[in-house]
């Protein structure tokens, strides 16, 4: 019967054990009624939500919408493009005139990370973060434990790795507390220059050559090149880094074990991972997609209950 | 706290046995009829009957469902805490059937309210009926009736019905209880 322990959703690392065993859990409930013929339940009729997305989306935003409606609140829509934030209005003013207009909760992506840790301290309105800048994206982290938890029964004992640029990735920085948290062992592989200095520091280790991290790992999950957020060449070319560190059917067939590959999208094709991998039946990713909505729908659930 | 033993396990299963025959008697052969459980205390009453039914009668083929209501109650929030829902399982279609609500006390009529209000995303059914094992009938906040009915209790809001099960708690029997 209790609830979660915060407030907000900023990052895994504010949550205890217990949250995410309870977000999980709650998830569950609404996968079922997304298969009822009528999708929907009543619970946040009296709660408005706003989606403030100050970066782009498609995939998070979509998800974030459907899963406030499948549950009866009231959702408004912001992005950045064609706002007055292109006026030189500030964060908190934008977000200020918003919740002037009574908003109960906040859906925030940001390219600045911390983003919504600020608000957090500034507005009355709860807060779940959809990703900020290189620091977190908690929701996601979150479906990506659901969607293995689902395919393996327990996170306990599991080898995760993450492949990439872990440098830049927000997946990364909420998948590895999470899965540390849920008893899972943690391995990035990536070129150094995308693996953060004292990454070990964090409980996890690094395997440089992916054939070996592959061979060690139950699940891999494959990040996108973020190009987007390199500033300066952190590889060489993407022909190399595919070369070097791109998942291909090959590779996994010269490996001695059925592993399971997911992906947070968008994909590369062709760069991070091959379209015979992304498209076959080892791959998680439609399902993640799937679990990603009744995950949300779990965490607006649970603080809309702390409004 | 005082404690009170209003119905004691033999008593409790002449009950059970009452409603099932009730129930055959208004749905003969349940060709068209359902039985379904509301948790998460309604679903040990819903077995005990589709259980009881299936000795009664075996040729019938029973359709036996689980409702969960936690996402319809109408005091999410007012207890300061979301509420933990429990399974829904309800594998076949309620379109024109007739429903047979099953849960262990009604009291104030809230949680059968939302329980309607649950029911109907499964389909239109042709027609619902509510079977309780207790009726406190003096507290009701809503026009809720049950049509089959194991014992009415006539108690103050001080005081708590409570029902242990044989499979939970060792024993059957229904308690009051004075806080």
């Amino acid at each position: 019967m209790s609830g979660l322990s915060q407030r907000h959703l900023i990052a895994i690392k504010d949550l205890e054990k217990s949250d995410i065993q309870l977000i999980f859990d709650t998830a569950k409930n609404f996968k079922e009624v997304l298969q009822r013929p009528i999708k929907k339940v009543p619970s946040l009729r009296d709660i408005t939500i706003a989606n403030l997305f100050f970066e782009d989306s498609t995939r998070t935003r979509i998800s974030f919408e459907l899963a406030e409606k499948r549950l009866s609140a009231d959702t408004i829509n912001f992005s950045a493009s064609g706002s007055s934030v292109k006026k030189g209005e500030t964060l908190l003013d934008t977000v200020n005139n918003i919740l002037a207009m009574k908003v109960d909760m906040v859906v925030m992506r940001h390219s600045s990370s911390g983003a919504p840790q600020f608000l957090s301290k500034h507005i009355p309105a709860q807060i779940i973060n959809a990703g900020d800048g290189t620091h977190e994206h908690p929701t996601q982290g979150l479906l990506d434990g659901y969607s293995v938890l689902e395919q393996f029964g327990s996170l306990k004992g599991l080898n995760y790795l993450i492949i990439g640029d872990i440098k830049h990735s927000r997946v990364a920085g909420s998948d590895i507390p999470l899965m540390l948290k849920m008893g899972a062992k943690v391995k990035v592989c990536g070129p150094p220059t995308l693996i953060p200095k004292y990454i070990e520091e964090l409980g996890v280790s690094c395997e440089p050559n992916l054939k070996k991290a592959l061979e060690w790992c139950d699940v891999a999950n494959v990040l996108r090149i973020q190009l987007e957020r390199m500033d300066t060449k952190f590889i060489p070319s993407l022909r190399e880094y595919s070369l070097y560190y791109g998942v291909n059917r090959a590779l996994l067939d010269s490996i001695n074990k059925n592993i399971t590959i997911m992906h947070p999208g968008p994909i590369n094709r062709g760069v991070e991972l091959d379209s015979d991998v992304a498209d076959s039946k080892q791959s998680l990713i439609l399902q993640q997609v799937e679990n990603g909505v009744a995950i949300r729908m779990a965490v607006l659930y649970l603080l809309a209950g702390r409004v | 706290m005082q404690k009170r033993v209003l119905i004691d396990s033999a008593q409790f299963l002449l009950i059970i046995d009452r409603l099932c025959h009730q129930l055959i008697e208004h749905h003969k052969n349940f060709e068209n009829s359902v039985i379904i459980g509301v948790q998460p205390r309604g679903i040990m009453l819903s077995n005990r009957i589709a259980e009881r039914l299936r000795e009664i009668a075996p040729k019938l083929n029973i359709l036996h469902g689980k409702l969960d209501i936690t996402f319809y109650r109408d005091d999410f929030r007012l207890k300061g805490k979301p509420m933990t829902a429990n399974e829904t399982d309800i594998p076949f279609s309620l379109d024109d059937k007739q429903v047979i609500l099953i849960d262990d006390v009604l009291y104030t009529g809230r949680t059968i309210r939302s329980a309607l209000d649950a029911m109907l995303d499964f389909g239109r059914p042709k027609d619902v009926e509510l079977l309780v094992l207790v009726d406190r009938r003096l507290h009701r906040h809503l026009p809720i009736e049950a049509n089959y009915v194991g014992k009415v209790i006539d108690s103050i809001t001080t005081e708590k019905v409570k029902v242990n099960w044989k499979e939970t708690d060792g024993k059957d029997k229904i308690w009051i209880v004075n806080e």
